[in-house]
C-alpha cells in the first residue's frame, strides 16, 4: 500500500491545557505540606473529576454536534443513582460479604440498568422535548429545563422525596495504606472506571468511522451532511449514549456521596456547565481536562480553604475564559 | 392622561384592559373584601411578584438575554434589608441603608455580569449565571454570621409598619388600621409606581434600541449602538428593580432565608410567568403574577383534596399530592413554550400574526457562517 | 447533443428568510461535460449550488437530477445520488486530518483499507502534497493544498455529478494553474462538472458550456467556446472584455 511507504511529519499538539493540570496538581503540593495528604486529595480529586467527565462528555458532544443544549443533562443522573439504590438493595447478598468480585458485579448490574433506563428516558426526552426546539436557543434551554424539573418530580414519585442512602458495598470501603497516605478504595475504583470508559471512548472517536463522523460533525455539520451522512440520526444516537453515559455517572456519584437526592441532578448540573465551558464546547479532551481540574480544585481548596470552594469553580471558569474565552480547547472551523 | 401614564403602551385589547383593570382593583380592595390573614399575603406576594418578573421581562422579554442570577438580585435586596435591620436594629435608618447598600451591590454585580457577555456567547452567559447564581446561594447558606446560614434572619420592622401600631382606633370599611395595612399599601404604591417606571423604560428611545437589540444584535451594533453598553444597563435596570422586589418581599415577610429569596425554584416559577404571561410585554408579567400566585395558593389545596380522593391507587395519589406542585408546574411550562408562544397577552390581543420570526426555526445560514 | 441533461433546473425560486436570493432558474448540465456557471458577486451562484444539495431548499421549481426529483429531498439522500458538492469555503474538516477527512469522504468504506487503491493512487498522482501531509491536520495545510484535498475527497469514491464552487478563489496563479490542470485530467475521466468560476481564464480553460447568472436569472446559455470570442457579448454580460483565447 503506497501509503504506509511515505514518510509522514507527526503533528505538534497544544500542550498548554495539560501543562496547566500539571501545574495545579503540583502547585498544590508544596500547600498542603505533606505528599500523603496531598495523594489523599488528588486520589479523591481526579475520582471526582473522572465521574464529572463521564457526566458531562454527552452534553459536550451534544451540543458541538447539534448546538443543542440540554439544560437537563442532571435529571439522568439523578435517574442513574436512584437506579442505583434499587438495584443495589436488591443484590443486597451480592453487597454485603466482603467479595470483591461480587461487590463490583453488583455495582456493574447497577450500571447497565441504570443506562438501560437513563438511554430508554434520553430517547424519549430527545423526541419529545428536544426535536421540537431545533435552532431555538432560548426555548431549548427553557424546555429541558422545564423536561428537568419534571424527571425531577416524576423521581420523587417513584422513590419518595426523601433522601435515600447508598452505602457502599463491603469490599470497596475504606482505604488503602500506600505508605503514609490513604487512599479510599471505592475513589481508587471509581478512577478505574472511569479511565475504561474514557478508552473505550476514545476508541471510539479515533479509531471508528462512527467517530469521525461525530468529531467531524461537530466542526461542520453541514458538510457531514453534504457528504451523504444523516446526521440527525447520528445526532439522536450521540443524545441516548451521552444520556446513558450520565446514568453511568449517576451510579458512580450516588456511591462516591453515599447519600441520594433528587436534587443532584440539578447540583452537578452547574458543575458539568462549569466543566465544558471551561474545557470548550464539543471537545472531549476539554471535558476531561476542564473535569479533572474542577475535581482537583475542589478537593485542594476544600482542604486548603473550606469557605473558598464553593467560589473556586467560578473562579475557575473565569481565569479560564479570560485566557480563552471559548474554551480549553475551542471546537471550530479553520 | 391614561396614554402619558402608561407610557403610550395601552393594552390594545378590551379584555386585557379589562382584567388588568380588575386585577388592580381587586389588589388594591384586597384588605378590605377579603378578610384574613392568608388572602393578604396571598396579594402581597403577587405584588412583589409583578415586579420580580416585570425586571425579567425587561431582560428575557424585551432585550433577548437569558439569565438565571436573577434571584440572585432579588436576595441581595431581601438580605439588604434583613441584615441591616437585624444589625442594626430596627428602623428606617436600618432599612435605607440595607436598601442601598443592596443597590449598590446589585448595581456593581450586574454591571460585571453584563460586561462579562463581551467575551462569551449568549449560551455561555447562561450557564455561568447559573454557576454564579448557584454559588451566590451557597455562600448565603454558609456564611451564618453574616446572613444568618440556613435559617435565615428575622427582624423588626420600623414602628410605623409593625401591626402593633394602631392608626385608627375604628376599623376603615371592615379592615383594621394598623402597621400592616401600611405595609401593604406601601406595597401596593411601590408596585404601581414600579411597574409604570418599568413601562416608560421600555417604551423610550433606550427600550427601543433593546428591542432592537433583541432582535439582530448585528444589526443594531451596525447601526452604530454600542450593544455591550445597552446589554449591560438593561442587566443593571432590571438587577435594580429585582433588588427593590426583594426588599418588598423582606419588609412584608419580616424574615429572609436563603429559600426565601435564591432559590431556583423561584427563578423557575419567574421563568414560567413570563412565558405564560406572555414575553416581551409588561402587562404579562402582571396578569402571569396574578395568575401563578392565586394558582399556587389554592391549587395545592384542590390537589390535597384529589390526593386523598385518590388514597386507593398510591401512584395516582403520589402524582396528585400537593408536594408535587411543581411536577405540573413543569408540565405546564413545556406545554406553554411550544403551544402558547405569546402568552396569555398575545392570545388577548391576537388573533394576529406574530410579530416577528423568532418562534420560527431559522434556516441553515447560506454561505460562511 | 439530444441526450437528456444529467441535471435540470427548472424556475426555482430560492428565499433565505426574507431574502429572495433565485427568481427562477433554468439550467441545464449536460452528461459527461463541464459547464461553467458565471456571474457577478451576489448574484446567486452560490445560492445555486446550494438548493441543488438541499442545503437552502428551494421554495419553488423543480430540480431533477437523472430523471428523479431533488427539490424536496435531505441534504445525505441528494449526496446518496451521486451528487458531491465542493464549498466555497472548502469544508475541509480542519482538526481532522488528510488521512481522516479523505475517509469520511468515503461513504462505503469503514477503514482506509477499504477504499480503492486505484482511486487513492490516481489521487496523490493529482495532488502529491496529500500524501506528504496524511496525517497532519488539514486546518494547518495551506489554502491550495487544502482545496486540493477539498476536490479530492469528491474523487475517493464514484460520482456523477460535481458541484465546485470558486476553487480558484483566493489562490495565487501559480496555484490556480496547477488547479486548471488538475481538473483538465478530471475532465478527460469525462466527470460531469458544474463549476462556478469568476476567474474567467480557468472558466474558458475547463467550460464545455456557460450559464451567466444576474440578480437570480439566468441570462445567458450556450456555449464557452462561443462566448470566449465574442468579446462584445462578454462585456454585456459580464461587464468586462476578458481577452482572448487561453
Amino acid at each position: 500500500m503506497t501509503v504506509a511507504a511515505v514518510p509522514m511529519t507527526v503533528p505538534r499538539r497544544d500542550p498548554w491545557p495539560l501543562a496547566l493540570l500539571a501545574a495545579l496538581a503540583l502547585g498544590a503540593l508544596p500547600l498542603v505540606g505533606s505528599v500523603s495528604s496531598w495523594v489523599t486529595l488528588s486520589v479523591a480529586g481526579l475520582a471526582m473529576g473522572m465521574i464529572v467527565f463521564i457526566v458531562a462528555s454527552g452534553l459536550t458532544l451534544v451540543f458541538g454536534l447539534m448546538d443543542v443544549l440540554n439544560f437537563g443533562h442532571g435529571v439522568f443522573i439523578a435517574l442513574g443513582a436512584f437506579v442505583a439504590t434499587s438495584v443495589l438493595a436488591g443484590l443486597s447478598d451480592w453487597t454485603s460479604p466482603a467479595d470483591l468480585a461480587r461487590n463490583v458485579a453488583a455495582i456493574f448490574v447497577a450500571m447497565l440498568a441504570a443506562m438501560a433506563l437513563a438511554a430508554a428516558i434520553g430517547a424519549a426526552f430527545e423526541r419529545l422535548l428536544v426535536r421540537p426546539a431545533y435552532g431555538q436557543h432560548l426555548k431549548q434551554i427553557l424546555v429541558t429545563m422545564g423536561g428537568m424539573v419534571i424527571g425531577e418530580e416524576l423521581i420523587k414519585v417513584v422513590w419518595g422525596p426523601a433522601p435515600l442512602p447508598l452505602p457502599l458495598p463491603e469490599a470497596l470501603r475504606g482505604a488503602l495504606v500506600l505508605g503514609d497516605a490513604a487512599v479510599e478504595k471505592y475513589r481508587v475504583f471509581a478512577v478505574a472506571v472511569g479511565l475504561l470508559v474514557l478508552a473505550a471512548m476514545l476508541y471510539t472517536l479515533n479509531r471508528t468511522k462512527l467517530g469521525l463522523l461525530i468529531r467531524a460533525g461537530v466542526q461542520d455539520r453541514e458538510m457531514v451532511e453534504s457528504l451523504g451522512y444523516r446526521v440527525r440520526t447520528l445526532f439522536v444516537g450521540v443524545f441516548v449514549a451521552g444520556s446513558a453515559l450520565a446514568g453511568l455517572g449517576g451510579v458512580l456519584w450516588g456511591l462516591y456521596q453515599q447519600t441520594v437526592t433528587a436534587q443532584i441532578g440539578a447540583q452537578v448540573n452547574v458543575l458539568i456547565f462549569i466543566v465544558v465551558i471551561v474545557g470548550g464546547l464539543g471537545s472531549t479532551l476539554g471535558c476531561l481536562v476542564g473535569a479533572l481540574l474542577v475535581g482537583l480544585l475542589a478537593n485542594y481548596t476544600g482542604f486548603l480553604a473550606p469557605q473558598l470552594a464553593v467560589f473556586s469553580n467560578i473562579a475557575l471558569m473565569i481565569g479560564v475564559l479570560l485566557w480563552r474565552p471559548l474554551g480549553l480547547y475551542p471546537v471550530g472551523r479553520r | 392622561m391614561w396614554r402619558r401614564l402608561l407610557s403610550h403602551d395601552l393594552p390594545r385589547s378590551r379584555a386585557l384592559a379589562a382584567l388588568l383593570l380588575l386585577i388592580v382593583l381587586a389588589l388594591a380592595l384586597t384588605p378590605f373584601v377579603l378578610p384574613g390573614a392568608r388572602a393578604l399575603n396571598v396579594a402581597a406576594k403577587v405584588l412583589v411578584f409583578i415586579v420580580l418578573v416585570a425586571s425579567y421581562d425587561l431582560l428575557l422579554g424585551y432585550t433577548g438575554i437569558v439569565s438565571f442570577a436573577h434571584t440572585m438580585f432579588f436576595g441581595i435586596g431581601a438580605y439588604g434589608v434583613a441584615i441591616a435591620s437585624a444589625r442594626l436594629g430596627p428602623g428606617w435608618a436600618a432599612v435605607g441603608a440595607g436598601l442601598g447598600a443592596a443597590l449598590l451591590a446589585s448595581l456593581a454585580l450586574a454591571a460585571l455580569i453584563g460586561l462579562a457577555s463581551l467575551r462569551v456567547r449568549a449560551i455561555f452567559f447562561a450557564m455561568i449565571t447559573l454557576a454564579v447564581a448557584s454559588a451566590f446561594q451557597a455562600l448565603a447558606s454558609q456564611w451564618s454570621a453574616f446572613t444568618g446560614g440556613e435559617d435565615g434572619l428575622s427582624f423588626a420592622l420600623p414602628a410605623a409598619l409593625q401591626p402593633a401600631t394602631l392608626y385608627l382606633d375604628e376599623p376603615l370599611l371592615g379592615a383594621r388600621v394598623d402597621g400592616r395595612l401600611l405595609s401593604y399599601a406601601g406595597l401596593f404604591g411601590a408596585t404601581l409606581v414600579l411597574v409604570l417606571a418599568m413601562l416608560r423604560i421600555v417604551n423610550s428611545p433606550f427600550g427601543s434600541v433593546l428591542k432592537a437589540i433583541r432582535e439582530n444584535d448585528f444589526r443594531a451594533e451596525a447601526l452604530g449602538y454600542r450593544t455591550v453598553v445597552y446589554r449591560t444597563a438593561a442587566n443593571v435596570i432590571a438587577a435594580l428593580f429585582a433588588t427593590l422586589a426583594g426588599a418588598m418581599l423582606a419588609l412584608w415577610l419580616r424574615y429572609n432565608g436563603p429559600d426565601t429569596s435564591l432559590s431556583f425554584e423561584i427563578m423557575l416559577d419567574v421563568l414560567l410567568i413570563v412565558v405564560i404571561g406572555g414575553m416581551g410585554s409588561l402587562y404579562g408579567a402582571v396578569v402571569g403574577s396574578v395568575l401563578f400566585v392565586l394558582a399556587q395558593s389554592y391549587l395545592q389545596d384542590l390537589m390535597r383534596a384529589a390526593a386523598g380522593a385518590a388514597e386507593g391507587l398510591p401512584l395516582l395519589a403520589a402524582l396528585l399530592s400537593p408536594d408535587r406542585w411543581l411536577l405540573w408546574l413543569g408540565v405546564l411550562f413545556v406545554l406553554s413554550v411550544y403551544h402558547f408562544p405569546e402568552g396569555v397577552v398575545g392570545r388577548l390581543r391576537a388573533p394576529r400574526r406574530p410579530r416577528h420570526d423568532a418562534d420560527r426555526a431559522p434556516r441553515p445560514p447560506g454561505g460562511s457562517r | 447533443m439530444s441526450a437528456a441533461p444529467l441535471l435540470r433546473l427548472a424556475g426555482v425560486h430560492t428565499h433565505l428568510g426574507a431574502f429572495h436570493i433565485l427568481h427562477g432558474v433554468d439550467l441545464e448540465v449536460p452528461e459527461g461535460e463541464v459547464t461553467v456557471l458565471l456571474g457577478r458577486n451576489g448574484a446567486g451562484k452560490t445560492t445555486t449550488l446550494r438548493t441543488i444539495m438541499g442545503l437552502t431548499p428551494a421554495s419553488a421549481g423543480t430540480i431533477s437530477f437523472d430523471g428523479q426529483p431533488l427539490q424536496a429531498r435531505a441534504t445525505p439522500d441528494i449526496a446518496r445520488l451521486g451528487l458531491a458538492y465542493v464549498p466555497e469555503n472548502m469544508g475541509i474538516f480542519g482538526d481532522l486530518s488528510v488521512r481522516e477527512n479523505l475517509l469520511l469522504a468515503a461513504r462505503g468504506a469503514r477503514r482506509l483499507e477499504q477504499i480503492d487503491a486505484k482511486r487513492l493512487d490516481a489521487i496523490f498522482v493529482l495532488f502529491p502534497a496529500l500524501k506528504t501531509f496524511w496525517l497532519h491536520p488539514a486546518g494547518t495545510l495551506s489554502g491550495g493544498q487544502k482545496q486540493m484535498l477539498a476536490i479530492a475527497r469528491a474523487l475517493v469514491e464514484p460520482r456523477r455529478l460535481l458541484l465546485v464552487d470558486e476553487p480558484s478563489k483566493g489562490l495565487a496563479p501559480a496555484i490556480v494553474a496547477n488547479l486548471i490542470g488538475a481538473l483538465r485530467d478530471l475532465k478527460a475521466t469525462r466527470t460531469t462538472l458544474l463549476l462556478v468560476e469568476q476567474n474567467f481564464a480557468m472558466a474558458r480553460a475547463l467550460g464545455d458550456g456557460v450559464a451567466v447568472i444576474d440578480d437570480g436569472r439566468v441570462v445567458h446559455r450556450g456555449r464557452m467556446a462561443a462566448l470566449a470570442d465574442d468579446a462584445a457579448l462578454q462585456h454585456r454580460l459580464l461587464g468586462l472584455s476578458l481577452g482572448g483565447r487561453a
